[in-house]
């Protein structure tokens, strides 16, 4: 049952419905019947809290140290590089957002320039 | 203390009427026209990529925009098809990868319900969560009156999945390749943008602890053990986090 193995136009639909939305869908409705369960201010939230912002952290990190696509063939020290250098911008001019995402591609494309 | 989280005083206000609810909604629209949505469509750019060199027509590849919408999942999905897996295979790596969507919603749930807010809402709005826009409502639903949160939250998510599905069409049609030094920094500017925002939206200094660990862990347990890599540094991470989260605690009131 591939998604090449019928060969009607609504298979890759049903494919994609059932591969996709309710392998997604599903844990974000289980996070709703959960999360309407705790109160706001109770410690089981901190730990969720603290469980899910490591998680989105590790898809940071592989995204820099893993990434797909043209990034991959740039150099890991010239991204850790950029992301390091970008995120130290971020905390010491104001921790705005937009001052460290210029940083990490200044310091990209610099390197680029300097090492292609 | 970082951990004061503010309470909006205005929970025993009236039922907030049609108009202020669409001006909330509007609000939250223009939100998603923002750094952080211009980012994300640029991430977007690359999927469309992905799904039209894995042989996706426009029509499958827009529809799965909207239907899974987090991007993690759908590259998953793109590589399960490419790779000829069956259905059931396919299902259960993509709900592997999607795991995180659980705690994040968990998270999500008790800053976005007000005092009565359907259920169905609440499961509803759920459908737009992902990296994106869980980052930009853990930062900025604080500042917004509690019972128009939904909306501001329904106007936000909606509009990043409806833009995204044009930007993924468009480019399908349009792009065959980008320049590599362009499609390089376009790449960075995902991480970069959750990077310095996931800091900034952290509510107590656990949540920095969490960050540190779990960017290391991250692609340390992804050589180790990979296909376990991210639920494995969410556990480790927030473990740590949460022990650290009660021990300052516990000095604090020595």
């Amino acid at each position: 049952m591939t998604f090449d193995a019928l060969d009607t136009w609504w298979w890759p639909f049903l494919f994609i419905l059932v591969g996709g939305w309710l392998a997604t869908d599903a844990w974000r409705f289980l996070g709703v019947y959960l999360g309407d369960r705790i109160s706001d201010d109770s410690d089981l939230l901190v730990l969720v809290r603290a469980l899910a912002t490591a998680l989105v952290a590790a898809v940071i990190g592989n995204l820099i140290v893993f990434p797909s696509g043209a990034l991959a063939d740039m150099s890991l020290a010239l991204r850790l590089g950029a992301a390091a250098g970008g995120f130290l911008a971020y905390l010491c001019l104001g921790r705005k957002v937009l001052v460290g995402i210029v940083a990490a591609e200044v310091i990209l494309l610099a390197g680029l320039w300097i090492w292609r | 203390m970082l951990c004061a989280s503010a309470m909006p005083a205005d929970d025993a206000s009236p039922i907030p009427d049609f108009s202020i609810r669409r001006l909330w909604y509007l609000r939250g629209v223009r939100a998603a026209f923002s750094v952080p949505g211009l980012i994300l469509a640029s991430a977007f750019i690359g999927f469309a990529g992905l799904a039209k060199e894995a042989g996706l027509t426009l029509v499958q590849t827009v529809f799965m925009v909207g239907m899974v919408w987090a991007l993690p999942a759908k590259v998953v999905l793109v590589g399960a098809i490419l790779s000829g897996t069956s259905l059931p295979a396919a299902a259960f790596a993509v709900a592997l990868s999607s795991i995180r969507l659980a705690p994040m919603v968990v998270a999500l749930v008790p800053e976005m319900r007000g005092p009565r807010t359907p259920r169905w809402v609440l499961y509803f709005l759920s459908h737009f969560v992902a990296v994106t826009s869980w980052v930009l409502a853990m930062e900025r639903l604080r500042g917004i009156p509690r019972d128009v949160r939904t909306s501001y939250y329904a106007g936000l998510g909606s509009t990043l999945v409806l833009v995204n599905m044009v930007v993924v069409g468009v480019v399908y049609v349009l792009a065959d390749s980008l320049p590599p030094v362009v499609s390089a920094a376009l790449f960075l500017l995902t991480p970069m943008y959750f990077l310095t925002s996931l800091w900034g939206s952290a509510r107590e200094r656990a949540g920095h602890v969490a960050m540190a660990i779990g960017l290391v862990l991250g692609p340390l347990l992804h050589l180790v053990v990979p296909g376990f890599d991210l639920l494995g540094a969410g556990l480790i991470g927030g473990s740590i986090a949460f022990a650290f989260h009660l021990l300052s605690r516990r000095r604090a009131k020595r």
